[in-house]
């Protein structure tokens, strides 16, 4: 049966990717992805993990040789932040295309300038459209659970597609939280080995990778997109198990207290808990009809679920950890306005930008951005983004 | 009848577009890309198969007489074989002429 461990997050998430069984991982450090990958070196030198752990000079390297592998047949796993991420660019549109299962984790870090190794969500913003599904965990449990779920997921036979893990850098990465943790027999009945559908084989030879002529690269990223939409459906599927089998229930957008709300803020990562807690003192103590939503899914976006989520409400006050330079709305709160904007009765949307490069989000803020959000709603203002605490 | 590798539906390929078949370029006929097409001197043709061995599409065939012909389907009217020739019998002409 499940046991508690106390244990810091990127060590759970270590011994989450030991439960998985990965056949390979290749990484480099990062700040403040790195205990993550020393701890999975470690788990591999003492024995208890067998798999290849591929030192690489560079992420671009790491993202490269999980190519490699995954097309090899291998589970394959990695970790990166921020910058890593970033070098890693050129190879996240590649894994998609090719079908390849690679599980990523990301400890979320502003990317640099002026340098930062703190906490926001500028890094998976700029690889939004690579072609990889996106999850948000927002303590430390839920990053241990949707690491193990992530390679089922993955490695649907629907899907084939790689999977980003994100957490919050230092937030949740480096605190110490209980787990509960699994058995290797529960893990192994709720994830089966891999099998691909094709692998790099001398045997029975296969191109992967080749051109993709006028005449066809349209149907290739068709093909994808279809794919990536289609994956939504395995996600729920995949939570539902993971929820009968654990008791642990997970939905692509989550909701707190927002029934009967007329305001609803949105958020993505650890700062929701925080947010909770603004809206149980807005709730319980001042009578106000505040409601949480959470993103639990950036990719795909869960439109569907959005809609049905929004109830009869008439604001929405969404929260960005990352700027779209000159655009029309942080990052999530122009996908949100994009999917509301036919709908009947869309809430008006505010859009937010906080949380910058570590800077704390508070409980007041929230309170002060759901104030806001309430006044700019009654006067209909026309905004594209605001960004607040920033000193003036 | 199969369909030819440019009129299938987007979800009728190979799992992330790979390619499972050897060969299967030469269904792709790159001949239309063509402006120029070489045109062989026979008379000064002395067999060596240099344009043969440097032609990037093996679009040079060897004929029955040991001179070569060219696989106009697949030539994309490059010129390395013009410009490399021993005897300059390959000339470039410009299609349409």
């Amino acid at each position: 049966m499940a046991k508690r461990v106390g244990i810091e997050v990127s060590l759970a998430i270590s011994e989450a990717v030991k439960l998985a069984n990965v056949d390979a991982i290749a990484a480099y450090p990062i700040t403040p992805q790195t205990h993550i990958v020393e701890h999975l070196s470690e788990l591999v030198a003492d024995g208890e993990l067998d798999a290849a752990f591929i030192p690489v000079e560079s992420e671009h390297s790491a993202m490269s040789v999980c190519a490699g592998t995954s097309a090899a047949g291998a589970r394959t796993y990695t970790a990166t932040s921020s910058q890593g991420l970033a070098l890693m660019n050129e190879i996240l549109f590649i894994i998609p295309a090719l079908r390849l299962p690679v599980v990523m984790t990301i400890a979320n870090r502003a990317l640099s300038g002026p340098i930062s190794i703190w906490n926001d969500h500028s890094d998976i913003m700029s690889v939004r459209d690579t072609g990889w599904i996106a999850i948000f965990a927002e303590n430390g449990q839920e990053a241990f659970d949707l690491t193990l779920m992530s390679f089922k997921i993955a490695e649907d036979h629907r899907v084939l597609l790689p999977i980003s893990v994100n957490l919050d850098g230092f937030t949740l990465s480096h605190v110490i939280e209980p787990h509960e943790f699994l058995d290797q027999a529960e893990v192994d009945k709720f994830l089966p080995e891999y099998k691909p559908v094709v692998q790099l084989n001398p045997d029975a030879p296969v191109s992967m990778g080749t051109v993709g002529i006028p005449e066809i690269f349209s149907e290739a990223k068709k093909c994808q997109d279809e794919v990536l939409k289609g994956s939504e459906a395995v996600i729920k599927e995949v939570f539902a198990e993971f929820g009968e089998m654990f008791g642990r229930d997970y939905k692509v957008v989550e909701t707190y207290r927002a029934e009967g709300a007329e305001t609803l803020l949105m958020t993505m990562g650890s700062v929701s808990e925080t947010a909770m807690e603004a809206i149980d003192q807005m709730c319980d103590k001042d009578n106000r009809k505040v409601g949480l939503i959470r993103l639990r899914l950036w990719r795909p976006f869960p439109a569907e679920a959005l809609r049905a989520a929004m109830g009869g409400i008439k604001t929405l006050a969404v929260i960005d950890r990352a700027v779209s330079f000159g655009g029309t709305a942080g990052p999530v709160a122009g996908e949100v306005r994009s999917a509301l904007y036919s709908t009947d009765q869309a809430p008006y949307v505010a859009s937010f930008i906080a949380g910058l490069g570590g800077r704390d989000i508070t409980i007041d803020d929230f309170i002060a951005v759901v104030d806001q959000a309430e006044k700019m709603a009654a006067e209909k203002e026309i905004h594209q983004y605001k960004m607040i605490g920033v000193r003036e | 009848m199969t369909k030819k590798f440019n009129e299938k539906a987007w979800h009728e390929y190979e799992l992330g577009f790979m390619v499972s078949q050897p060969g299967c370029a030469t269904e792709y006929r790159t001949g239309d890309w063509r402006s120029q097409r070489p045109q062989t001197n026979k008379d000064k043709c002395i067999k060596c198969g240099v344009c043969y061995l440097v032609c990037p599409e093996g679009a040079i065939v060897l004929a029955a007489d040991g001179t070569y012909d060219f696989d106009l389907e697949h030539c994309k009217g490059c010129g390395i074989c013009a410009t490399e020739c021993w005897t300059g019998c390959i000339s470039m002409v410009e299609e349409g002429e």
